[in-house]
Formats: C-alpha cells, sequence, structure tokens
C-alpha cells in the first residue's frame, strides 16, 4: 500500500472510530438525562430548579460555548488552508472561551453550594450537579486535548496526524455544544422559570 | 497522620476466618507461585517481549481466553459451595454462615458473567474475527491491548478482595438500598463497582475497535451480506455492547457517587429513588444476555454448517434474526422486576415484547437444523456441543417465554425457576457456544487439534451433570424455593432434589476434569495432532485459507473475496491464491504503554476504594499522562520485509507438504 492510501484509509478508521465511541457518549448522556428526569421532582421538600437556576446567567454561558464551537469550525477552515498561525489563534480562541465557560459553570456550582444546595442535598440536586458535572468534565478533558494539540502543532507544525486529530477535536466540540443544547433545554428551560 | 494516608485501609483488612483465610492463601499462593515459576525459568523478558506487550490480536485472544478459563475455576468453584451448601442446609446451619454465603454467590455470579463469559467472548472475537474478514489487524491495536489490561485490571481488582477487605454481600447486581452505603458500609461494594467500572471501559473500548474493524477492514468484495455469521453477530455484539455498556457506566458511577459523596441517587432517604436504580441496571442488563448469546449464535452457524458439509440454510433470515435481536433486546428490560408494580400496561408491552423477541432466536434454531437436513453430518465434538445446546437452550427458552408472562412470572419471580432458566441460557447457550468455538478454532490459533475422545467424554459429563444440576432446580422453585437461601426448613421436603443438583454440579466437574486432560494430553501429543493443512475440517470461511497457526500478519496476500462462503469457492473452484511475489507488510510494534495506563488505572481504582485520595490522584494523573506520552510517538509500526514474509510462508508450507 503506498503512504497516502495508508494515510487515508487510517484517517478514515480514526473517523468511523470516533463516530461510534460519540454514539457510545451520547447514551452515556441519555443515562444521564434519563435520570434527571426522574429525579427533578425528587427535592425532598427543598425548592426546585425554578428557585435555584439563574437562566439570564445560563444564556451568557451557552452563548460562550456556542461562539467556541464557531471558533473550533474556523480552526478547521485554517487547517483546511494548511495556515498554522491561523490554526494556532483560533485554538487559542477556542480554549479561551471554553475556560470562560467552565469557569462560569463553577462559579454557578460555587453559589448553589455557597448556598445550602449542594449534591449531596437530595436527589434532585444530584442528578443536576452529575448531568452538568459530567459535561463540565467532558469540556475539560477537551480543553486538556486541545493543549496538546497545541503543543503538538507549535513543535511539529501541521502534520498529517495533528490534521487528523484537529477534525476529531472540532467533531468532538462540536458533539459537546450539541450535549449543552439539551441541558439547556432539559435542566434549565424545563425549570420553567423565564 | 499515617492513617489517614491509608483511608479507611488498616490490619483489620486482612481475612480473619478460615474459610476467606484459605481463598486468600490461595489466591496469594496463585500468584506467587505463577512468578516463582517465571523467575526459576527465567522467562520474564520473553514474557514481557512475547506477550505482555504485544498488540497481536491474537496473542491477546489467548491473553483473554487463559485468564477467563482460570476465573471459570473459581467462579465453579463458588457454585460448588453453593451447591453443598444449600444440600446440606436443611435446618442445620450447612457449611457456612450467611454473610459467607451472601459474598459467594455475589462473587459467582459477578465473576461468570464479566470475567469469565466476556473474557471468552472478547478472546474468540479478537482471535477470530480479523481472519475471517480477511483482515491483518484490529483498526486500532493499541487501544485493543488497553481492552485487555483494563480487563485485566478489574479482574485483579475482584480477586484483591479476597485478600485485602471483603466481597460485596449485595448479589451480582447490587441492588440498592442494600447496596448503598447505609446497609453495606464495607469495602465490597466498592470492590465490585470499580472492577466493573474499569473492565467496562476496557469492553466499551472493544466495542469501539471491532465496529470499526468490521465496518472498515473488510477484504476486497466482502459486501456485508458476504460477511461469515460469527463476524456477523460479533458485530450485532459490539454494537449492543457501544449502546448498552454506557449506561452500566453511568450506574455504577451513580452508586459510587451515592456511596463515597453522600449523593441521593438511590438512597432510601433524601428523594432517592432505588426503583430508578433496577431500571438502569437492567436497560444495560438485558442487552448484555444478548451482548453474550448472539456470538455463541455465529459460532453454531459457522459449526454446524462446517460439520454438515452444507451451506448455512437462511443465511439472509440469519443475519435478518440477528438484527431484530439487537433492536428488540434494548426494550425487553422490564420483564426482569414485572413485581416491581409498573402497572398492567406496562407490563403487558414488555411481556409481549419479550415473547417477540423469542421469534427470531426460533428461527435461528430452525435454520441450524434444516442446515442440517440431508447434510452429510461429521459429530465431532463442536457439533455435540451445538447438538447439546439445542436440547437445552430449547427447554430454558421455554421456561422463558412462560415467564414473559407477568402473572406467571408474579409466581416464580425470584425463584430457582428463573435461576434454573438463566442457566439454561448463560450455560447451555453461551457456554457450550464457546466451547464449541475453542474446540473447532483451536487448531487454528495453536497449530494442533484437541483430542476428540476426551473432549466427548467431557461433552457426556457435562450435559448430563447439567440437566441433574438445574432440572431438580425448576421443580424446586415451582414448589416455592426462592433464589439465595443459606438454609430452609427440613420439612419443606426440598432437601432430596438440593442433593440431586448437588451431584449434578459434581458431575460438571468431572467433565472440567476431562476438559483439563484433553488440554494437557493433546499438548503432549501436539506432535502427532499437528494440523499441516490449515484447514482441519474442511472450513467454509477465510481463517482456514491461511497456515495453522496463522502468522503475526495472517495473510501473505489479502484476500479477495467474491462469494459467502468464501474460502469454500476457492476450493471448489480450485483455485490458488498463493503466488511467490511477496511485499513488506507494517504490523504495529509492541507497545508498553497499555499495561502501564492499565496499571495506574488499577491504583487509582483501588485507592478510591480504601478512600486513599492521593493514591487515587496519583493513579489517575499517571494513567493520563501515558496515554498523552503514547498518543505523542509517531514511530509505532515496523516492516516485515518482503523477505521474511517469503522464509515464514516457505516454512508454514513446508509443515504443509
Amino acid at each position: 500500500m503506498s503512504q497516502i492510501s495508508h494515510d487515508a484509509a487510517s484517517q478514515n478508521r480514526s473517523m468511523v472510530g470516533f463516530w461510534i465511541y460519540l454514539m457510545t457518549d451520547c447514551m452515556l448522556f441519555a443515562a444521564l438525562f434519563a435520570t434527571y428526569a426522574v429525579m427533578r421532582n425528587a427535592t425532598d421538600g427543598g425548592p426546585g430548579g425554578a428557585a435555584l437556576f439563574d437562566l439570564p446567567y445560563v444564556l451568557v454561558e451557552t452563548m460562550i460555548l456556542l461562539t467556541s464551537s464557531l471558533t473550533a469550525g474556523l480552526v478547521l477552515l485554517a487547517r483546511q488552508a494548511q495556515n498554522r498561525k491561523a490554526v494556532l489563534s483560533w485554538l487559542a480562541v477556542t480554549g479561551v472561551l471554553g475556560v470562560a465557560f467552565l469557569v462560569m459553570e463553577l462559579h454557578e456550582f460555587w453559589l448553589l453550594v455557597h448556598e445550602g444546595y449542594s449534591w449531596t442535598t437530595n436527589g434532585f440536586l444530584s442528578s443536576y450537579f452529575t448531568l452538568v458535572g459530567t459535561h463540565g468534565l467532558h469540556i475539560t478533558v477537551g480543553l486538556f486535548w486541545l493543549l496538546v494539540l497545541f503543543a503538538q502543532i507549535m513543535r511539529k507544525g501541521l502534520t498529517s496526524s495533528s490534521n487528523k486529530r484537529l477534525v476529531l477535536f472540532a467533531t468532538f466540540w462540536h458533539f459537546l455544544d450539541v450535549i449543552w443544547i439539551f441541558i439547556f433545554s432539559i435542566v434549565y428551560l424545563w425549570s420553567g422559570r423565564l | 497522620m499515617f492513617a489517614n494516608l491509608l483511608g479507611r485501609l488498616n490490619l483489620d483488612a486482612l481475612p480473619h476466618d478460615p474459610i476467606t483465610g484459605f481463598g486468600a492463601l490461595s489466591v496469594v499462593g496463585a500468584f506467587v507461585g505463577i512468578l516463582l515459576l517465571i523467575t526459576v525459568t527465567k522467562r520474564w523478558k520473553w514474557l514481557w517481549k512475547e506477550w505482555l506487550t504485544s498488540v497481536d490480536p491474537k496473542k491477546i485472544g489467548i491473553m483473554y481466553i487463559i485468564l477467563a478459563l482460570a476465573m471459570l475455576l473459581r467462579g465453579g468453584a463458588d457454585a460448588l459451595l453453593m451447591r453443598m451448601q444449600q444440600a446440606s442446609a436443611a435446618s442445620a446451619g450447612g457449611i457456612v454462615d450467611a454473610n459467607h454465603f451472601q459474598q459467594i454467590f455475589s462473587a459467582h455470579g459477578t465473576i461468570m458473567i464479566f470475567f469469565v463469559a466476556m473474557g471468552l467472548l472478547f478472546g474468540l472475537i479478537n482471535l477470530i474475527v480479523p481472519l475471517q474478514i480477511g483482515a491483518r489487524d484490529v483498526a486500532f491495536p493499541m487501544l485493543n491491548a488497553l481492552s485487555f489490561w483494563l480487563f485485566f485490571a478489574g479482574l485483579a481488582l475482584i480477586n484483591t478482595s479476597l485478600v485485602i477487605g471483603e466481597f460485596s454481600i449485595a448479589g451480582w447486581l447490587a441492588y440498592p438500598p442494600l447496596s448503598g452505603i447505609a446497609y453495606s458500609p464495607g469495602t465490597g461494594v466498592d470492590y465490585w463497582i470499580w472492577s466493573l467500572q474499569i473492565a467496562g471501559l476496557g469492553s466499551l473500548l472493544s466495542a469501539v475497535n471491532f465496529m470499526t474493524t468490521i465496518i472498515t477492514m473488510r477484504a476486497p468484495g466482502m459486501s456485508l451480506m458476504k460477511m461469515p455469521l460469527f463476524t456477523w453477530t460479533s458485530l450485532g455484539s459490539m454494537a449492543m455492547v457501544a449502546f448498552a455498556f454506557p449506561i452500566l457506566t453511568v450506574t455504577l458511577a451513580l452508586l459510587a457517587l451515592d456511596r463515597t459523596l453522600g449523593m441521593h441517587f438511590f438512597t432510601a432517604d433524601g428523594g432517592g429513588n432505588a426503583m430508578m436504580y433496577v431500571n438502569l441496571i437492567w436497560a444495560w442488563g438485558h442487552p448484555e444476555v444478548y451482548i453474550l448469546i448472539l456470538p455463541a449464535f455465529g459460532i453454531f452457524s459457522e459449526v454446524v454448517a462446517t460439520f454438515s458439509r452444507k451451506r448455512l440454510f437462511g443465511y439472509v433470515s440469519m443475519v435478518g434474526a440477528t438484527a431484530a435481536i439487537v433492536v428488540l433486546s434494548f426494550i425487553v428490560w422490564l420483564h426482569h422486576f414485572f413485581t416491581m408494580g409498573a402497572g398492567a400496561a406496562v407490563n403487558a408491552f414488555f411481556g409481549i415484547m419479550t415473547m417477540i423477541i423469542a421469534i427470531p432466536t426460533g428461527v435461528k434454531i430452525f435454520n441450524w437444523l434444516f442446515t442440517m437436513y440431508r447434510g452429510r453430518i461429521r459429530f465431532t465434538t463442536p457439533m455435540l456441543w451445538f447438538l447439546g445446546f439445542v436440547v437445552i437452550f430449547t427447554i430454558g427458552g421455554m421456561a422463558g417465554v412462560l415467564m414473559s408472562i407477568p402473572p406467571v412470572d408474579f409466581q416464580v419471580h425470584n425463584s430457582l425457576f428463573l435461576v434454573a432458566h438463566f442457566h439454561m441460557m448463560i450455560i447451555g447457550g453461551v457456554l457450550f457456544g464457546f466451547f464449541a468455538g475453542l474446540t473447532y478454532w483451536f487448531p487454528k490459533i495453536f497449530g494442533f487439534r484437541l483430542n476428540e475422545r476426551l473432549g466427548t467424554y467431557a461433552f457426556w459429563c457435562w450435559i448430563s451433570g447439567f440437566l441433574l444440576a438445574f432440572m431438580p432446580l425448576y421443580a424446586l422453585g415451582l414448589m416455592g424455593a426462592t433464589r439465595r437461601l443459606d438454609h430452609y426448613d427440613a420439612s419443606l421436603g426440598w432437601q432430596p432434589l438440593f442433593v440431586v443438583a448437588a451431584v449434578g454440579v459434581l458431575v460438571i466437574g468431572l467433565g472440567v476434569f476431562f476438559q483439563v486432560l484433553q488440554l494437557a494430553y493433546s499438548i503432549y501429543k501436539r506432535k502427532a495432532y499437528r494440523d499441516t493443512t490449515g484447514d482441519p475440517w474442511g472450513g467454509r470461511t477465510l481463517e482456514w485459507s491461511t497456515p495453522s497457526p496463522a502468522p503475526e500478519y495472517n495473510f501473505a496476500h489479502i484476500p479477495s473475496v467474491s462469494t459467502r462462503d468464501a474460502f469454500w469457492e476457492q476450493k471448489s473452484a480450485k483455485r490458488s491464491v498463493s503466488t511467490e511475489i511477496f511485499e513488506a507488510i507494517h504490523v504495529p510494534k509492541n507497545t508498553s504503554a497499555p499495561i502501564g495506563i492499565a496499571f495506574f488505572g488499577f491504583i487509582a481504582c483501588f485507592a478510591i476504594i480504601w478512600h486513599i485520595w492521593w493514591l487515587a490522584a496519583v493513579g489517575f494523573v499517571g494513567a493520563i499522562a501515558l496515554f498523552i506520552i503514547r498518543s505523542m510517538q509517531s514511530d509505532t509500526e515496523r516492516a516485515i520485509s518482503a523477505r521474511q514474509v517469503a522464509a515464514i510462508e516457505k516454512r508454514s508450507r513446508e509443515v504443509t507438504v
């Protein structure tokens, strides 16, 4: 097999494998969403989501994450043009937006815990912290991945391996965006206070 | 300070009484014995280079199977203890106390499903699927090795519980609130959670890997509808792993969060909902049953066609039935708890779905029988396992359909009737299937056949012992005996049937003895039993077109396929595929990353179980760091030159002639 077709076959395998992995992750979130849907009224006498969530704040969070998905798309456009500098810049912007999202989420968690509504309070809050926290954990993993990619491209430039990984990373990031839209709808909007 | 450093681990964790002491000693003894043996024979370097760091799916498959068979002995010993207890526990105390009895049945179920059945499943898929689709490797060789080592880490963890700490008493599925921190404050349930969590992660990675392999790496010309049936059922099984195992991951994680961080998913207080756990665990658990049985169905399809010297009857309907089972298996989970009180409409839906899923299974049984019809049948041991399977699986399946009727299930729920039913499916179906597959493919893997006579003895002991051990349980269940009884009143009149069942287990033990003897004797006579043709049974699929044992690269030339039963057609057409011109073949290099990552994973899980948080962080960071370092490596392949390939092929052909 020639080197080019060898690379193409390997890229194809990675894409197929990664999509299957994303489906397994989708199932993981499905199970967490189902648990949240069952537990959302299990407040054990405490306040529900309507009293606890600050929707405008979460809307800002959402906008930040959506923008980071856009910049992740711009990374791929820069990759297509094989423009190393633009790839690195858009990666950096994506990373900063990701960190901003994460900080806002942690701040929201901190406020809740501070007001006495932690994951040990009741079943509803357990499932809330677990579902949203699992998404946050994925974002954290994505940020570390971004960092590794950034270092790899800084050192070695746009190799066939980093080109492949950029596509996988962007796919992962968009996937987390889609999951967040479900979280925004099912966790926050469903709590019913606009 | 020191106490804090070790979390809740202290000297009390070591076993204090004779029975667990014996268990601990045998685990430690076996471990030290193996280490000594390797040291004395100076095999460390060989073991590291040839096996522990290998990414060859054939070697990984062999390691899976060795571990799974060792665990089969361990789980079998648990079964023997349970039968002895129940045979002797009418009014009198029996041989173990209630607490130990609970640990034994919990360990038995957990080990048999997760480390025996899953181990044999992944072992056979590793060994055979790449060969059957005419591929040289799997899609992601490093991840494949990682899957194996994560499986090993889970297995090591569950056996560690024998020595340090205790095993769960909450049954093989650890229902809360019993498995919650309020009622199981010890480390048993935590061992259960984390050993399954880490092994389950391995299963998930395997599923991604083999789905990708089957989808992208088939030989040219092998369209989906030309794939061998074992590959089809493996694809179905792996798709189910990909969709079901994330649910297990979540369920275990939620239980761990309840226990470790004080959350309220399944607790009796704080708005927790234990029924949610039961739903979640069976949303994974029912597909799991079919994850195990589908590849066994695939094996039987290969075995029946080969030993009837006929094309498989109804290939298309076989594939259709497989696909139907994959889908339906996700919408029957509630039949495991009709008695929970979901209401008549919900119960009726799941009851009907359960009856419907029996139809594709029935289609398969008839297809195999029609394949045999007017075939030239050879009664080899794989064929005997198949025939035994048809009998047992049909009886067990009928019992299953009976229980799918909710009102009937209310009578036999959690009784020994159920225990008899699912052992008939899992031993008679899954295990017999894997035994058939192991005997059938043994020559391809090791280059020599197993002794047929001893195999026949083993089969007859297994099937007669099996019927003796489990038919009485149907009767006992109808008489009201529930599962997991450590004692019962003599006046109930159950003891004679329990004694029959215990005798049955001893007969199965004789069967296992013959299997061990068969293996030892065949190794001893391996020169005489050598498979010099690569095709000892008159096989039909591509794995028989390579020499036995298959070379590292599987195929010197990637075969091209135009029909089903590709190798059979090749033989009939007398088409020779071998040419004298070889090209260099790229194979992945060995890597120590998988075993290293799994080692750190093991450390992390062990530390979480014992609340040693700094060590958990070390394990976690170590595993991730190794993974990142590995992902930075670029030079991961080596080439086998055309001349070397020619030499290997020449050698195998000289043996052939």
